[in-house]
């Protein structure tokens, strides 16, 4: 189950939780594009993903298993 | 499902406080920063810049500007020939020369190259700019409304609803639980509209850099700036040019924050390089700097915090208005994400809007968007704490994000440390202090995410012994030492027989930009995988040396020694004697690590701030401040405690006194040092830093980023205490004499 950010729920049928089968990153990503279709501007322009609590923008091997919490992020810049 | 990396372990090295590595070249002058290198036969290079705040430019005619003596190459827009890929670096090239339109006064549309600075000069006077000026808009507030002048059509994003202006680019929404629901519990409500200024990260060293650029497309740059890799990739994006054939080094560098993560003048350089066949060093005035380079959001933003008589949050939301100056940038939207982060929230919503204006781009500043969000949320709770007479901190005590929170920006939080600030806040004397006349006491929290990134670490073992150390990140807060820590901590050596430097683009992979508190973190972890790296390969050495097996040799104190009595009787070998027989036994010795090290552990801090507030003149005074914040492990702890100090006084200019003031014709009134006022000195106590070490799990000595947390509770910490000793709610940033005098006089 991937949690969306507020705004993004518009473009996935009104859904905060959508249901991806993924075992790692890039099959999370891959799989939210593929079934909600009107999220890809927003991932084409890129997103940060919380995995348990932790941040991860880019390395698609990070693993994902049935019980981690996934949650799609803006993706995130610092100073 | 995160590898944690952290163990437990005594140090030796990390945790002590060296003499810092850089300071002797710095304070002799020996230090070269980005305008101290020059070649032969270098030009002078320098920008025509817009005296309007938006205009379209109708011609631009050189040939008077080409004529003159000593000018060898006058370019504008017209010379970037190469159209980039994304909107991205589409944007940044315009940012550094205009196309079409010029979009804020000082955006470049011209520049020059010549054997003089004076040849220069008059150059620049003799281009011809013909301008059709158009409406401008400066405010956020006024830029989001129908019917504002656009900078940019087209370039709304699919969340920000059709009947919007153009100019609002995104809306991005956060949040969970039912807000009205929420606010149906609390016993009091307060819904308050904050605004605070824009302001610049005010480092004392202006963007500089020398560029050479052949025909052939191939070029080398020495520049100023908080990320060479990032300079190389995006100038030859920019240009079409191919990477490889683009070298970067980095200068030393005089303060960052964030401001010299993006580039302004050197695709600029390289392309009169290029037009000249001559080097081309360029350096901005500091009115350039203000004008031009990239200063911090201005923010309009609605708060609304429901509380019971007991001091628990029942709901709360947010509204963030930014500005980021003429192109996209996300300050609104981290704005957003971060503001209430450090609270347990069972009903919270959120909305952040990224609105374009005609300023200068917004660059990032330490924790971009957080301090301004934080800002108005802690004041709002300290009103609350105020109005039902409860302690502030113990407000935020029961109130506290801690480890199964779920963020009000989405994840559930791993161990966290903002509790332990906040106990460490409340036990500290200074809670306790008593106050004067006309003084108040202030507290609030911070968050910030932290970064890691691409990160690539190279380290030899030179045949005395002794141990050289690249990274690829300019060190802007110490890095150099507590790498040399790191690596000495793991090799076991005195660090001093540790030299770290910063390699140039050629000499590494991949690294990202010195920024997001990432470097400690992403670089220390690296540094410490190719110490073991080096290591293994040591112990290997000594294993062939001794004739047995590589399992039975162990690292101990700096050198290999046989693993138990089973492995024979051999002593210890150092460092130095595997070092000095390396050609004997394979060749040169050398660790390496390359990673993108992602998962950085979130950061927290509590600041306490005492103010004095002159009721005949406005002024504030700061009369005693202390930071508390998590560093994880602090590796240096100088360093830490001073970027604890740097973005306290950050904020407190920011809180008192810095802001971009802008004329009726959308020019800076302020771009100096003389009219914009940083806190200096004299006007500070001494910030007394306490660092609490929560061990990050993302990190093998725990460590956690420091850099950036610091920035993000002083504006509300300051304005609270100011708030409390004028006895009225301050809402609006600077708070500026005349500010606090017409609010203490009820204006």
């Amino acid at each position: 189950m991937v949690r969306l950010w507020g705004s993004l729920a518009e473009f996935a049928a009104g859904h905060h939780e959508v249901e991806v089968i993924a075992t790692n990153l890039r099959e999370l990503l891959d799989g939210l594009a593929t079934a909600h279709p009107a999220l890809k501007p927003q991932l084409e322009r890129g997103v940060s993903v919380s995995i348990d609590g932790r941040i991860y923008n880019d390395t698609w091997a990070t693993p994902i298993n049935e019980t981690s919490e996934v949650v799609l992020l803006s993706r995130l810049v610092g100073g | 499902m995160t590898k944690v990396e952290y163990t437990p372990r005594e140090f030796k090295v990390v945790g002590t406080r060296p003499l810092r590595p850089d300071g002797i070249d710095k304070v002799t002058g020996r230090a070269r920063y980005g305008a101290d290198i020059s070649a032969p036969g270098m030009l002078v290079g320098m920008v025509l810049r817009s005296p309007h705040a938006h205009a379209r430019i109708k011609s631009i005619d050189t040939s008077a500007a080409e004529a003159l003596p000593g000018v060898k190459a006058v370019v504008t827009r017209a010379d970037f020939t190469h159209q980039p890929e994304d909107n991205a670096t589409a944007d940044i090239l315009d940012n550094c020369m205009a196309g079409e339109k010029v979009l804020y006064d000082g955006h470049a549309v011209a520049a020059v190259a010549a054997t003089s600075r004076n040849a220069a000069i008059a150059a620049v006077a003799a281009i011809k700019v013909d301008y059709d000026v158009l409406p401008h808009v400066m405010d956020v507030d006024d830029a989001m409304k129908l019917g504002a002048p656009v900078l940019l059509k087209g370039r709304k994003q699919e969340t920000v609803p059709a009947e919007m202006s153009d100019n609002v680019l995104t809306r991005n929404q956060y949040g969970h639980g039912d807000p009205e629901e929420g606010f149906k519990q609390a016993d009091l409500i307060i819904e308050r509209t904050f605004k605070t200024a824009a302001t610049h990260q005010g480092y004392i060293e202006p963007h500089a850099c020398l560029a050479t650029l052949g025909a052939d497309g191939q070029g080398d740059m020495w520049v100023c700036t908080q990320g060479h890799y990032m300079v190389r990739n995006t100038c030859a994006a920019i240009l079409g040019l191919d990477a490889g054939r683009l070298r970067v080094t980095a200068s030393e560098i005089g303060g960052g924050f964030g401001g010299k993560t993006t580039v302004f003048l050197e695709p600029t350089a390289l392309v009169l390089s290029r037009k000249s066949g001559r080097p081309v060093k360029m350096t901005m005035t500091r009115d350039e700097v203000f004008r031009a380079s990239g200063p911090t959001a201005s923010t309009s933003i609605d708060i609304k915090i429901g509380m019971t008589k007991d001091g628990k949050i029942t709901a709360a939301t947010g509204d963030y208005r930014y500005q980021n100056g003429a192109y996209e940038a996300m300050n609104g939207t981290l704005g957003a994400m971060t503001g209430f982060a450090p609270y347990d929230l069972e009903h919270v919503r959120t909305t952040g809007w990224d609105v374009v204006t005609n300023r200068p781009k917004a660059a990032a500043y330490r924790a971009p968007g957080a301090p301004m969000a934080a800002f108005a949320v802690e004041s709002v709770i300290d009103e609350l704490a105020g109005e039902l007479g409860l302690d502030p901190i113990d407000v935020r005590l029961k109130n506290a994000a801690r480890e199964g929170t779920r963020a009000a920006y989405g994840p559930t939080y791993p161990a966290i440390g903002l509790e332990a600030t906040l106990e460490a806040a409340k036990a500290h004397p200074h809670w306790s202090a008593p106050l004067g006349k006309n003084q108040g006491r202030g507290v609030a929290c911070g968050f910030w995410f932290n970064f890691g990134g691409d990160t690539c670490v190279s380290l030899m073992i030179n045949p005395d012994g002794t141990v050289s150390l690249s990274e690829g990140n300019p060190d802007i807060g110490g890095s150099r030492a507590s790498m040399s820590m790191m690596a000495a901590e793991e090799l076991g050596v005195p660090m001093e027989q540790v030299r770290t430097i910063v390699a140039d683009t050629a000499s590494l992979g991949q690294n990202e930009v010195t920024d997001g508190s990432r470097v400690t973190f992403a670089v220390g972890l690296a540094t410490i995988k190719a110490a073991r790296h080096a290591i293994e390969i040591m112990k290997e050495r000594a294993a062939m040396t001794w004739g047995i097996d590589v399992d039975a040799v162990e690292w101990v104190d700096g050198a290999a020694q046989p693993a138990g009595p089973n492995a024979g009787k051999f002593p210890p070998m150092s460092i130095g004697e595997i070092a000095a027989i390396a050609a004997n036994t394979g060749g040169p010795i050398a660790g390496h690590h390359e990673v993108n090290a992602e998962g950085a552990g979130v950061s927290f801090g509590t600041h306490i701030a005492d103010t004095e507030v002159d009721p005949e003149t406005g002024a504030v005074k700061i009369l005693r401040y202390t930071v508390f914040q998590d560093a994880g492990k602090a590796v240096h702890p100088s360093y830490v405690e001073g970027q604890f100090q740097g973005g306290a006084v950050q904020g407190i200019g920011w809180a008192l006194n810095e802001e971009y003031v802008y004329g009726e014709d959308g020019r800076l009134q302020n771009p100096g040092f003389l009219d914009y006022r940083i806190p200096v000195a004299s006007d500070l106590p001494m910030i007394d830093p306490v660092i609490l070490e929560i061990p990050n799990p993302g990190h093998p000595y725990g460590v956690r980023g420091v850099g950036e947390t610091g920035i993000v509770p002083p504006l509300a910490t300051v304005a609270n205490a100011v708030s409390r000793a004028a006895g009225i709610r301050l809402t609006s940033l600077p708070m500026s004499p005349p500010k606090v005098l017409a609010a203490l006089k009820g204006g």
